[in-house]
């Protein structure tokens, strides 16, 4: 059960994207590949976004509700991006997004209304 | 969603001029990398249920029943090489998929090879990671902060160690002739599966260790 897969390079070298990898759907999307530059920058971001991760582990009496406010946009903005580029949600099908979105949502939403049934939030848990 | 003669198949003219064959399948996309999507969709809930444990249990050690997380406790400037080298094998990974997709296959084994030495790499830090913590007094069984621990951190070391078992496997079908440009989907699902790994690190890195 072999699928025809299909590869064109089409990309011209000044380009953002090289190498076209259609899939023919209703709406005849194109799934093309950001070039090996694109992959580099993306990179060089996410080494960035870490950094200044780490950097917070260097402020001194530091609250946790400040890490948290610190570091969770930090981390969602890296997850985006690896989702994006590195994985082509941003340029592939968006039933492949769809899915992912789903069961990423899925499990948000239960785990938090477990926490929340456990009394996570509450200041007074783990005391 | 299986793949039929009958299934219908659905050609842009522009496309079509390109070279470009559709995928058969009544999505119009292809199964495999469907499958792959699925998967994922799935694991996000079951490392969100190891995340979720973790974080209600790690602060309910009772008083001298070993160590608790802290900062004090953690490694972090050496838990951080390790979060750069898994990031920097997203980025090696990514290039072997673009490499395939050009039909440049030497360049693609490379960093197929440079992926798994790294995903190799962090597995060595994560390994000698967990010796430091037993030395330090937490086991496994020692408390539930460090069951919870050892399960979420070695169930993301399971999913490297797998990867890297796969990445190896696409190199000896490239050596073997097997992985040629019009495989190059293979590639690029298994780069899913990878970078998906560096995703859920991303998380358990932020979670985990700098938030503790």
């Amino acid at each position: 059960m072999s699928t025809s897969s299909t590869t064109g390079t089409t990309g011209g070298s000044g380009s953002e994207y090289a190498g076209e990898v259609p899939h023919a759907d209703h709406e005849a999307h194109q799934h093309r590949h950001p070039t090996d530059a694109t992959y580099i920058k993306v990179a060089l971001i996410l080494a960035a976004l870490t950094a200044l991760e780490v950097g917070t582990y260097f402020l001194d009496d530091a609250s946790t509700t400040t890490l948290v406010v610190l570091l969770f946009p930090m981390m969602i903005i890296k997850f985006a991006v690896v989702c994006l580029w590195f994985m082509h949600l941003r340029f592939d099908n968006p039933i492949f997004k769809r899915i992912f979105v789903f069961g990423l949502m899925l499990a948000v939403v239960v785990y938090c209304i477990a926490l929340t049934s456990m009394q996570f939030w509450s200041s007074s848990y783990g005391s | 969603m299986t793949e039929t003669a009958t299934a219908p198949q659905i050609e842009d003219p522009v496309l079509h001029d390109k070279g470009v064959v559709s995928h058969q399948t009544s999505t119009g996309v292809s199964n495999e990398k469907l499958a792959m999507w699925v998967f994922l969709g799935s694991d996000c809930l079951l490392f969100g249920g190891l995340i979720s444990t973790y974080l209600l249990l790690r602060h309910r050690v009772p008083p001298g029943h070993g160590p608790t997380p802290s900062h004090q406790f953690f490694d972090i400037p050496f838990t951080s090489v390790s979060s750069f080298v898994l990031l920097f094998s997203s980025l090696t990974m990514a290039l072997a998929v673009g490499a395939i997709h050009r039909g440049d296959l030497r360049r693609c084994r490379t960093f197929l090879m440079t992926t798994a030495l790294l995903g190799s790499v962090f597995i060595a830090g994560q390994v000698y990671e967990f010796t430091a913590f037993v030395k330090e007094g937490l086991g496994y069984t020692t408390n539930i902060f460090g069951s919870a621990f050892y399960t979420l951190t070695g169930f993301h070391g399971v999913h490297v160690s797998v990867g890297i078992i796969f990445l190896l496997s696409l190199v000896v079908m490239s050596l073997r002739g097997k992985l040629s440009g019009d495989k190059a989907e293979t590639v690029e699902i298994f780069g899913l599966y990878w970078h998906f790994v560096d995703v859920v690190w991303i998380l358990i890195f932020t979670i985990v260790y700098l938030i503790p």
